[in-house]
């Protein structure tokens, strides 16, 4: 009776066995995954400068820089997420949705930060 | 001090998430592929899993205590093909709908073509409920025991094992009665 469950499940297992992902699948998913990290942070990075080339910007930067990882940025990390998380859902693509991220970092940033 | 530490933690984090990646590709395709039914919608659905998994793995490390993340990744493919069923308005019964299909991109090809009993079994999972087919491929397909279904499926781990049980005498039944599964 045991034995016969042993070998039932000893089937089971014979007849579902593990499927080797398809070589191209692990490339492009590779890519894929390196590129969210470069592009989030090759956005960011351009972000900031074209931001710092205005010296009206300067004083927001330096207070953001200031303030680091205290309440301010943290809400505006915060409401960014919320409005990836709400874009997300009708983004076409992954550079879309970045650009659009990091404009709701830019006026969440200006929201947050003191107005002078 | 907040910024070394920070880059080097977001090292860190790439480089952990690359390891889970690398581990439980295989599963999670394997997974996928058992639970769709086709190569297509497994490439798809395993790359939206490791997707949402990269956005929120700083959150799973943190909330995971240390214990591993495959029923985490597993959940999220499993939550993702519950969507996937109901937003193409498909029924998740037609995943591994052709046997054949099935064996005839196994590894272990040969193994399953030309083997009636193994072909009625992957017709017999077919037709199980949702719950006891997932539970099957977590435990034969994946080789997951009792605690890491259970965190995968939400469950308590007796609740696991009573389900698995169920699961394997209904696929029984099924396969004793080979006409019904052809029928």
């Amino acid at each position: 009776m045991t034995s016969g469950t042993t070998d039932f499940e000893a089937l089971l297992r014979e007849a579902l066995a593990p499927v080797d992902p398809p070589a191209d699948l692990a490339q492009r998913l590779e890519l894929t995954l390196v590129n969210l990290t470069e592009l989030a942070q090759d956005e960011l990075e351009s972000w900031e400068l074209s931001a710092m080339r205005d010296p009206r910007n300067w004083v927001r930067p330096a207070a953001a820089a200031l303030i680091g990882t205290t309440a301010g940025t943290a809400l505006v990390v915060l409401r960014v997420r919320a409005r990836h998380r709400a874009r997300r859902a009708g983004s076409g693509s992954l550079r879309e949705l970045a650009a659009g991220t990091l404009q709701d970092i830019a006026e969440e940033t200006r929201r947050v930060l003191p107005d002078r | 001090m907040g910024d070394s530490d920070g880059s080097k933690t977001k090292v860190e984090l790439d480089a952990r998430f690359t390891e889970l990646y690398r581990a439980h590709l295989r599963d999670v395709y394997s997974y996928a592929y058992y639970r769709v039914g086709n190569h297509h919608d497994a490439e798809d659905l395993t790359e939206q899993t490791f997707l949402q998994a990269y956005r929120h793995f700083e959150r799973a490390l943190r909330e995971s205590n240390g214990r591993p993340l495959r029923p985490w990744l597993i959940r999220i493919a499993h939550n993702l093909a519950a969507n996937f069923y109901r937003d193409r308005s498909r029924k998740p019964e037609s995943a591994i709908e052709d046997a054949g299909v099935i064996s005839s991109v196994h590894t272990t090809e040969s193994l399953v073509e030309g083997r009636e009993e193994l072909q009625q079994i992957l017709a017999g999972v077919a037709q199980l409920p949702d719950d006891r087919r997932e539970a099957l491929i977590m435990r034969f397909a994946l080789d997951m025991d009792n605690r890491e279904i259970a965190r995968a499926l939400g469950r308590t781990d007796g609740a696991t094992k009573v389900l698995l049980h169920r699961a394997i005498r209904q696929l029984e039944g099924i396969v004793a009665t080979p006409e019904e599964t052809q029928g």
